[in-house]
């Protein structure tokens, strides 16, 4: 009977095809994906058909998260981040260090404090500011209630300083030319005004903000949704 | 010079050394680790199901308010949103005891679901629907192009027999209801939505109808 012969000693498997796959999807996922933003919040967002997408430079973000409380994000550069605070702090006459504007400038993701604890607020480090008052159910996020409205200042000077900020990038990429050679126009650079509310948030809440941006005369708002197919008649 | 008098002291003769033969291999475990490590690092940091928006236009504050009812609603309904339920009535709102002598509005409940207000509206919102269908078949067919498409469509839901909307919530309704109905009226084609805030006789009814 013929044998079969055992090979001796330890058997070394070719790796080279398992490295280049694994390679091969970092090299993917790395060009491919884009980080997930660290956000103070946890909002589950409702679905909808909306097919539009999020404009990746100039947005000005609400969120109201589950509890109703309200936070605020300016999608910008720092510069703009920084004049957006400084215009802030100007009129609620808060002090704030030199250190304090970096970090707020640098900040990734919502924010949610009033003006009289944002000093606090960015002395943090980047865990403390994501905990924040986070198991307190008294805290409110971004005032917004009609007697004592920081959320509108906020997105009022947002609103100009975006503006500005929009035009600039736009002409730098564009040269000045719309999008089919026209001149340019307002609408093109214009900041989107985006509400990212939680699904399970109380309406009122969240017709609190619409309503803020609606005394500001931004009429036009879009609702963050995660995106379902339209069903088919 | 020390090194070369020990050298030749002690080395053999014909000591030269030699490269090994064979193919050299390389140990890549490290190397596998570290592409691993990264993959599992990058699937879990990215994204990819980029959120997207439904944008809704709200009417402009007026300094002067039209009061509600006042302007003649032709062709309109009015859906009412509480705590996950959904009620609607059609055309003006009477409340009971109208100096008109018009029955009292009743609201009538309906649910989020497919067999609920889209079936509703599909059925109210005909006119648009119809041509929606019909635009459709001729841009499909190439007789038509985009833009004059998207234009006749915007007109047809600007028409006098279209369907309006309007959308009240009361204290108790949660945001997923209120971006549901306005989901449902996309998707019905509805092209005029106000969502406006809810009069007190409303309110009244609803509670009426709720404690039922």
């Amino acid at each position: 009977m013929a044998e079969i012969s055992k090979p001796k000693g330890s058997p070394s498997i070719d790796m080279t095809p398992m490295v280049d796959l694994a390679f091969l999807l970092v090299t993917f996922f790395m060009l491919a994906a884009n980080f997930r933003t660290d956000e103070p919040v946890d909002i589950s967002i409702p679905s909808s058909i909306g097919e539009k997408e999020i404009p990746p430079k100039t947005a000005v973000l609400v969120s109201v998260d589950k509890g109703g409380r309200i936070y605020f994000d300016v999608k910008g550069g720092e510069e703009v981040r920084t004049k957006i605070l400084t215009d802030m702090a100007a009129k609620y006459k808060v002090q704030l260090g030199k250190e304090q504007i970096v970090t707020f400038s640098r900040m990734s993701g919502s924010f949610g404090c009033s003006m009289k604890e944002l000093q606090q607020y960015l002395s943090l480090d980047g865990e403390g500011r994501k905990k924040y008052r986070r198991e307190d159910p008294a805290f409110a996020g971004i005032p917004s209630d009609s007697t004592h409205n920081e959320l509108k200042d906020w997105i009022y000077f947002s609103k100009g300083r975006m503006l500005d900020y929009g035009k600039d990038q736009f002409e730098k990429e564009s040269g000045n030319k719309g999008p089919n050679g026209e001149p340019l126009k307002a609408d093109d650079f214009k900041p989107k005004f985006i509400l990212k509310a939680d699904m399970d948030a109380e309406y009122v809440r969240t017709k609190q903000a619409i309503e803020t941006f609606r005394d500001l005369d931004i009429n036009n708002l879009n609702f963050v949704t995660s995106q379902e197919a339209a069903p088919i008649r | 010079m020390a090194e070369l008098a020990q050298d030749d002291g002690g080395a053999k003769k014909g000591g030269k050394k030699r490269p090994k033969k064979g193919s050299a291999r390389i140990d890549m475990t490290p190397m596998v680790d570290l592409g691993f490590l990264l993959l599992t690092f990058f699937v879990m940091t990215s994204t990819f199901a980029k959120p997207k928006v439904m944008s809704l236009a709200y009417p402009a504050k007026d300094p002067v308010d039209v009061p509600e009812g006042q302007d003649k609603v032709n062709n309109a309904i009015t859906f009412i949103v509480s705590d996950d339920r959904l009620f609607y009535y059609k055309g003006e709102f009477y409340p009971e005891g109208n100096p008109k002598g018009k029955p009292a509005t009743e609201l009538i409940e309906t649910n989020f679901g497919p067999q609920g207000i889209r079936k509703l509206l599909a059925d109210e919102n005909k006119f648009v629907l119809n041509k929606k269908v019909e635009l459709d078949a001729k841009l499909q067919k190439k007789q038509i192009a985009d833009s004059i498409h998207k234009k006749e469509l915007d007109d047809a839901k600007r028409d006098k027999r279209a369907l309006k909307v309007l959308v009240k919530t009361d204290m108790k309704a949660k945001t997923r209801n209120f971006i549901d109905v306005i989901d449902e009226l996309y998707i019905a084609s509805i092209g005029v939505i106000a969502p406006v805030d809810i009069m007190n006789s409303e309110q009244a009814l609803l509670d009426k109808t709720l404690n039922k």
